[in-house]
């Protein structure tokens, strides 16, 4: 009995850190949703068949790439393009899943597998600041994980779906500019993070390089940016330091 | 689906899941120095401002930057930048930045 009551408590308490994920990732899921909705519309009138667009949301499951694809088929690209496209505008993935190494290196491969395929922009963005807050010591964090990825993933999919339906009933949705949402979330994401000046710096030298490089091919201008930001905000960081440094040998009158 | 279309739904699938599970897979293989640590800080910040940057400033790839007052984009970016730093509500800042969109192209158009 006393076995069975803690697997019970067990589990909930699995259930509850699952469900808290998803309930933290709904601003994100209504940011997604246009964003979701028109992917749907435009794949279907740049030329994708309704199955391959289906099984891109589902097997791809990378928003941006999957629009940067869409753009390419539309404007003829080959199939080597638009592969290396994809690699290089998911890289950022990669630092990604480096920031959160520390956080899931304890769990089995069965767990890192699916955590790895549905790692996304939004669920990163809600599953590290869960990660970073202090005093929240449960055991089971990567429901809260998983829990957050099965939103993103149910709700990108039933866009997708909506969206290959309206793109069907209404042609002309794609110029509506529901594309914005993906801005305005991205925008909701960032600018509580610029706390700091060092922070603010890498948000101004990736702002500006990605607009100065903006032409360059296959995206390439946005791992530059995100490069120079990274580099400009480390680089503050440690000019903040050793000038807090000097203020404290000398004299406050920097401040 | 067509042969190209499998090909390249499989090819991207492939690309993704790699450059999502590398760092995972190598799990304890894996350590990095402080700088890498310190760095990583500063990914989220550096890369969804180079994805926001050129939305807001060109949304025409072909038209180059557009600093005007009929472009939507860069009005309802601000707009969201401004309930994002006063608020700090996601939720606030999708669904104000969304209606000053509208509302603009709407004016302008």
């Amino acid at each position: 009995m006393g076995g069975r009551y803690l697997e019970f408590q067990i589990m909930s308490s699995r259930l509850k850190e699952a469900l808290l994920g998803a309930r933290d990732t709904i601003p994100m899921l209504v940011g997604a949703l246009p964003f979701g909705i028109i992917f749907g519309t435009l794949a279907v009138s740049a030329g994708l068949s309704v199955s391959a667009t289906l099984a891109m949301s589902a097997f791809v499951f990378a928003g941006s790439a999957q629009f940067i694809a869409i753009s390419l088929i539309a404007s003829g690209s080959g199939l080597a393009v638009i592969l290396i496209t994809t690699l290089i505008v998911n890289l950022r993935h990669m630092l990604y899943s480096a920031s959160l190494l520390p956080y899931i290196r304890h769990l089995p491969q069965r767990w890192r597998i699916p955590l790895a395929f549905w790692l996304t922009d939004e669920s990163y963005a809600v599953v590290q600041s869960y990660y970073l807050q202090p005093g929240i010591s449960s055991p089971h964090k990567h429901w809260y994980f998983l829990g957050s990825c099965l939103a993103m993933y149910s709700n990108w999919f039933a866009c997708t779906v909506i969206g290959v339906v309206l793109g069907h009933a209404l042609p002309g949705m794609a110029d509506w500019g529901l594309d914005f949402a993906m801005v305005a979330t991205f925008i909701g994401i960032v600018v509580p993070l610029l706390r700091t000046r060092p922070m603010l710096a890498a948000a101004l030298a990736a702002a500006a390089v990605a607009l100065l490089a903006h032409s360059l091919p296959y995206k390439l201008g946005l791992m530059l940016a995100a490069l120079c930001g990274v580099i400009a905000g480390v680089t503050a960081e440690r000019l903040n330091r050793s000038s807090c440094n000097q203020i404290e040998e000398g004299t406050n009158e920097h401040l | 689906m067509n042969t190209f279309e499998i090909t390249m739904v499989t090819g991207m699938a492939l690309i993704t899941f790699g450059i999502r599970y590398a760092l995972f897979a190598a799990g304890n293989r894996v350590r990095f120095n402080p700088l890498v640590t310190q760095a990583l800080n500063y990914v989220p910040v550096a890369v969804l401002t180079a994805i926001v940057a050129p939305a807001m400033f060109m949304p025409n790839a072909e038209k180059g930057l557009d600093i005007a007052l009929d472009n939507a984009y860069l009005i309802g970016g601000l707009a969201a930048i401004v309930i994002a730093a006063r608020w700090r509500k996601l939720l606030a800042t999708i669904a104000g930045g969304m209606s000053c969109f509208f509302l603009w192209r709407w004016l302008f158009n």
